[in-house]
């Protein structure tokens, strides 16, 4: 079982990345409030959430490193899903921590607060809003005052018109800018979705199985865009596709029963007898 | 220009902006306008009642109503059309700006009722000595008016509060509002209550000083629930086509996202909620002094049901369609009641079932689908 103060010192041993090396302080990762002093953007200890005695999470332990790409896989019910409701404020752990960065504590904040200080979630099923606009879906997710009062007298600037329109051309919608989003295709929506995560400016990006229902060139498509955004951003992507999985991670965590069975690069993790035995069954 | 498809005048709404009120639509208003301010008093006031043109007082009087009716359905499309909220109990909030309003008619009733008391007689019958404590200074008119906002506003704050912080959506939201609606209706029955019981509030005799049946009055009633159906037009507009408009279509078509996309959906909601009781109890406040009696009755669930028909059959999430919606079904409810009264019933569960399967979007609906 790994503890939290063991993964770290695992991680300082192999030399976790530093600030410099990955680019992460230009100011996009770093902003005020995410403390990233240890290399760490998101940090779980011994996370257990059980549901009516299905333990979803069992002690679950991971580490995040500001601005890589880290795929987490693992087999239905391995408990992934939940991880994500965990960070972002929709389950509460019943024991154990989730902090973003070295200080802020996300089991104490609401959904809206999460995504304020900078984690943006896709949803498995992709969700946008229909009746609007690329355009408006883009504008709505942009990081802004969104209280209330602020929300009803927002005016649209050029800046921020300039930002949705380069967002646009990175999720390759800009054709599609004036049409409604419930009309786009599939593999749009999810790309929209994307999209609208990057209005949010967010330090961290949180991916339900992005790839899902993509052609072979979107999936194509989506690899590149992820590979772009590491770096800038850190993002935990959730995917069952292997060969996407295999194109695009740094590193691979695999969730076995609600907790760490084995991470590491993906050909450590394929030749690890346990992943092996969950995953084929021998 | 690779983004010419962009108007840099309006990119923001372009879906939206011309499905909400084209240039015809506006010019129809112009003509409602017209009519409400001019036609109307004239052929009431100077046509003499024998012309054809002349406008009877029991024209106003039901025209005053539906627009009173109309500013109801306006209010339940801001928050069941646009945020997909349906209240089942916004009778309610209609009924406690009526009884406000009904407070100060009854203080300048004057010792001109039945038993020549200071008290109104509902109050001598029941043989109290004085007035209740919250009967205090409704006997004036700009308390009351308060009283008017204040009431529906802050039981719809401190209800919506505890309900959407709970996360009650969907059904469960509906009926737990058709339930309040109906506490409220028996909490109003009682005579102990201090508000008239099941006879509610009646018999009025002046407002501001003016006598409430004199032909006059009743025109600058009318008139002023005409302009006041119009602001509020105009007011849901703004706010439907503001950020925050999308930001509440946002919460009816994807909840969960708005709120991981850092907007918290309880003050959205909780602001048009507030909105919409507040308009309503304005609208209650006009309806009173026109029709003549406020009772129980417009609490009962079936009040508050029959203003959800009012809305679908206009056309939800289109602001003019409502109060389309609530003159159609009000004009044909007056009809019915007189000619055949016992298949209202029947003809409105028709025209309800007839417009859920063929026109979703309501009577405004086909409109759009027409010019398209």
């Amino acid at each position: 079982m790994m503890n939290l103060a063991v993964l770290a010192e695992q991680r300082a041993r192999e030399g976790a990345p530093s600030s410099k090396t990955t680019g992460i302080s230009d100011g996009r990762v770093v902003t005020p409030g995410v403390d990233i002093s240890h290399g760490g953007i998101l940090y779980l200890d011994a996370v257990s959430v059980s549901f009516d005695g299905f333990k979803a999470l069992n002690d679950l332990t991971l580490i995040v490193d500001a601005g890589e790409l880290r795929c987490v896989i693992g087999p239905n019910g391995a408990g992934k899903t939940t991880m994500m409701d965990v960070i972002t404020g929709k389950t509460r752990p019943d024991s154990g921590t989730a902090f973003f960065g070295q200080t802020i504590d996300l089991t104490r904040l609401s959904e809206p607060e999460i995504a304020d200080i900078g984690i943006g979630r896709k949803f498995q099923k992709p969700t946008v809003y229909a009746e609007h606009t690329v355009f408006e879906n883009l504008e709505l997710a942009r990081k802004a005052d969104k209280r209330v009062w602020a929300t009803l007298t927002a005016k649209l600037d050029s800046t921020a018109r300039d930002r949705i329109l380069s967002v646009l051309e990175t999720i390759q919608l800009a054709p599609e800018a004036g049409r409604l989003a419930g009309l786009l295709s599939h593999g749009q929506k999810q790309w929209l979705e994307i999209g609208m995560l990057l209005m949010q400016e967010p330090q961290l990006l949180l991916l339900d199985e992005p790839v899902a229902g993509m052609t072979d060139d979107e999936t194509m498509r989506s690899a590149e865009l992820f590979e772009s955004l590491a770096g800038d951003y850190t993002l935990v992507v959730v995917e069952h596709d292997m060969d996407f999985v295999a194109k695009i991670a740094d590193r691979v965590t695999v969730l076995h029963e609600g907790h760490v069975l084995a991470e590491g690069s993906m050909s450590q993790v394929q030749q690890n007898e346990q992943v092996i035995e969950v995953f084929l069954g021998r | 220009m690779p983004h010419a498809f962009v108007p840099l005048s309006a990119p923001v709404g372009a879906g939206s902006l011309p499905r909400l009120w084209s240039g015809r639509t506006w010019g129809y208003i112009g003509v409602a306008a017209l009519v409400l301010f001019v036609v109307v008093p004239l052929c009431n006031l100077a046509v003499p009642a024998g012309s054809i043109f002349h406008v009877s007082d029991f024209m106003v009087t039901l025209i005053g109503k539906i627009m009173c009716y109309a500013i109801v359905a306006l209010a339940m499309d801001l928050i069941w059309g646009y945020t997909g909220i349906l209240s089942l109990g916004h009778g309610l909030f209609f009924a406690l700006g009526g009884y406000a309003m009904g407070m100060y008619l009854m203080r300048s009733i004057g010792h001109e009722g039945v038993y020549q008391s200071d008290l109104p007689d509902f109050m001598v019958f029941l043989d109290w000595k004085a007035y209740p404590w919250y009967w205090s200074f409704t006997d004036h008119f700009w308390y009351c008016a308060l009283l008017v906002v204040l009431v529906p506003g802050v039981l719809a704050f401190v209800f919506g509060f505890f309900a959407f912080r709970s996360r009650i959506k969907g059904v469960y939201f509906s009926i737990i509002t058709q339930a309040l609606t109906y506490a409220f209706m028996l909490l109003f029955f009682r005579n102990d209550t201090g508000f008239g019981g099941n006879n509610g509030f009646t018999d009025f005799k002046r407002i501001l000083g003016f006598p409430i049946h004199a032909p006059e009055t009743r025109m600058v009633l009318f008139m002023f629930t005409g302009a006041t159906l119009i602001v509020f037009l105009f007011v849901g507009r703004a706010i439907v086509l503001s950020k925050l408009g999308r930001v509440l279509t946002a919460i009816r078509d994807a909840e969960n996202r708005v709120m991981f996309s850092g907007y918290n959906p309880v003050y959205f909601k909780l602001f048009i909620w507030t909105l919409s009781a507040v308009i309503c109890g304005i609208a209650g406040a006009l309806y009173v002094p026109q029709v003549g009696i406020i009772n129980p009755s417009e609490m009962s669930p079936a009040n508050s049901i029959e203003i959800a028909i009012w809305t679908a059959v206009g056309g939800r999430g289109t602001l003019i369609g409502p109060v389309i919606g609530a003159a159609v079904v009000n004009l044909g409810k007056s009809w019915f009641t007189q000619a055949v009264p016992e298949y209202w019933l029947f003809a409105l569960g028709l025209l309800f079932i007839l417009v859920t399967l063929y026109l979703p979007r309501g009577i405004a609906g086909l409109w759009t689908r027409r010019r398209s």
